[in-house]
Formats: C-alpha cells, sequence, structure tokens
C-alpha cells in the first residue's frame, strides 16, 4: 500500500485535501506529497493530481495560466515518460490547456454553475483510473463546474472514440446517454478522456466526493483503490 | 507600439454568452439582432517600434497564451 501520490497546488486550487484523504484513505494513512506549482521538479511519484478549484482566478480561460506554471513542465515531462497523471475538474481543464489531453471545456451551455449530484457511465475498464469499475457501471458523482462542457473538433472526437479514449459518459441513474442527461452540453456526453496511452485522465467530475459514507456515497472509491492495486509497489 | 488582440470563439463553438447577451437585448426590446458572439481583446503595450516585428510578436503570444486555438481565433492588429 505504498502508492506515492503528489498533489499538485495552484494559487486558487481548493480541492486538495480533499483528494488528499480519499488517497490517504487507500494508502494506510499515507499523506500525499504536496507540490507547490512554482517547484520545477517532482519527487519521485507514482501519480500526479493536479485537483479541482479555480487556479489563477480563471483568468484568460480556466487553466490557462496555471497550464504555463513551472511545475507544469515537470509534470508534462513526467507524463512523457509514461508518469501517471489525473485531473479533476480545474485539474482536466488544466491538462487541455497544456496541451497534454485533446480538447477544451467551455462555459456550461446552460451558462449555470453545476453544484449537484450526477451519473457516469464507466466506459473503459482497461485504465488504472477505471480497472476498479464494470464497463457500463453507472456512477453517482459530484459536478462542481462553471466550464465542464468538453469540445473538440468532429474528427478528433472520432479519433478519440476509435482509440478507446472515452473512459466516462454522462448519464442518467439507469445508464442511458441521452441529451437530457446531459448537465453541461459536452460533446457527445464526454465526461473524461485519456491520453493515447491511457495513463493521463481527465475528468470534470469529483470523484474524491464519494470515498466514504459519511460523504453521502462511495462511487469516487474504486478509482483510488484501482490506483493503489495498479500503481503501489 | 500597441498591440490589440481580439479573440473570438471559433464559428460553430456555442457560444451561450452571446446568446445569452441576445436573450437579454430581445428583452430590452431591441428588434432585428441576429446571432450575437462575445470575445475579448487583450491590448498590449510592446516595446518593439517596428510594426512588423510587433505584429509577428503579438500573433505568437496569441497562439500560445491568449487564444485557445482548439476553440479560438484571433486577429492581431498593430497601432
Amino acid at each position: 500500500m505504498s502508492l506515492r501520490a503528489g498533489i499538485v497546488i495552484f494559487p486558487g486550487t481548493n480541492r486538495e485535501r480533499d483528494m488528499a484523504i480519499a488517497l490517504a484513505r487507500v494508502t494506510g494513512g499515507r499523506s500525499p506529497a504536496m507540490i507547490w506549482h512554482k517547484d520545477t521538479d517532482l519527487p519521485p511519484l507514482d501519480l500526479v493530481v493536479l485537483p479541482g478549484g479555480f487556479s489563477h482566478g480563471d483568468y484568460l480561460r480556466c487553466g490557462a495560466m496555471a497550464a504555463q506554471s513551472p511545475i507544469m513542465r515537470a509534470v508534462r515531462d513526467f507524463a512523457a515518460s509514461g508518469g501517471y497523471v489525473l485531473g479533476v475538474c480545474n485539474g482536466f481543464q488544466i491538462l487541455a490547456e497544456a496541451g497534454m489531453l485533446p480538447g477544451a471545456l467551455l462555459r456550461n451551455a446552460g451558462l449555470r454553475f453545476l453544484a449537484q449530484d450526477h451519473h457516469l457511465r464507466v466506459e473503459r475498464t482497461d485504465t488504472v483510473f477505471t480497472r476498479g469499475y464494470a464497463e457500463g457501471e453507472v456512477l453517482r458523482v459530484v459536478l462542481a463546474h462553471g466550464d465542464g462542457n468538453y469540445f473538440a473538433d468532429e474528427a478528433t472526437l472520432d479519433r478519440l472514440e476509435g482509440e478507446g479514449r472515452v473512459a466516462f459518459r454522462y448519464c442518467g441513474p439507469d445508464g442511458a446517454v441521452t441529451p437530457e442527461a446531459n448537465p453541461n452540453g459536452s460533446a457527445r456526453s464526454i465526461a473524461g478522456v485519456t491520453s493515447a496511452n491511457r495513463r493521463v485522465l481527465g475528468l470534470m467530475p469529483h470523484p474524491e466526493d464519494y470515498v466514504d459514507p459519511l460523504m453521502g456515497g462511495e462511487d469516487g472509491l474504486p478509482m483510488f483503490e484501482g490506483l493503489v492495486g495498479a500503481l503501489a509497489a | 507600439m500597441k498591440a490589440i488582440v481580439t479573440v473570438m470563439l471559433k464559428p460553430g463553438v456555442l457560444d451561450p454568452q452571446g446568446r445569452a447577451i441576445g436573450h437579454a437585448l430581445e428583452t430590452l426590446g431591441f428588434e432585428g439582432v441576429g446571432e450575437v458572439r462575445a470575445g475579448k481583446i487583450i491590448e498590449l503595450e510592446l516595446a518593439e517600434t517596428d510594426t512588423a516585428r510587433a505584429r509577428a510578436a503579438a500573433e505568437a503570444m496569441a497562439a500560445k497564451l491568449l487564444a485557445n486555438t482548439v476553440i479560438e481565433s484571433y486577429r492581431v492588429e498593430v497601432v
């Protein structure tokens, strides 16, 4: 149970402690490394997490400033050398802005900030992030974003689908992917995508919010347990 | 010199903000307003004195940071 995880903190990040609690829960209480955005090097890690928040006040575009932070060069190198990276919410936006994942996150189609439960369907189980779930499994997760409307051009979307890189889609409680069950207008109801090597995942909803019955749910726990099972030495 | 960079969402990219502005104009009684698109303008004070070089620099800045070319297009004006 010795997953070495690190959480990157930018000015305006606000979900790092929730993420640390979720990781500690599956690592026997081991605290993840907290890494400041001005650092230029990462300690030896199995997993880098970019948590949610409003880095740099969402100035210019969500994640645009953070993507230029000194630490992101190290995160990019880490991913390029086969490292595992999880970006949740603002972390997903940062990965997209950094060009580490395709596409972009636009303003929610309904313009409103969404803070509510929603359902996700697991599309792929052949990633370290989703191996704890069954294909087609429906999760209840928390949305907390104003800019979660996933966009990529049609050719890119076709390529992502063809390469099996759509990890999660928004759905109804029964798992049906419909326009009505698409909370933010995301192209093809996409909630999470991976890199070509499946080692970088960007996801808008917050799996770290539901890792304990006291939080109201545990549907996020298999993601963290799966990471430990796959990556812990 | 000053460079003015205009950043707009690309045609075909949903602009809910522009749409909301359009609805508000309609509510206010303005008629005949078609599609509304909202963007941003970024003004840059540049030390460069050569117009062509200033334009090239501003275009590089726009491509690298000021616009996300996945969703946005940009236009540079040097004054």
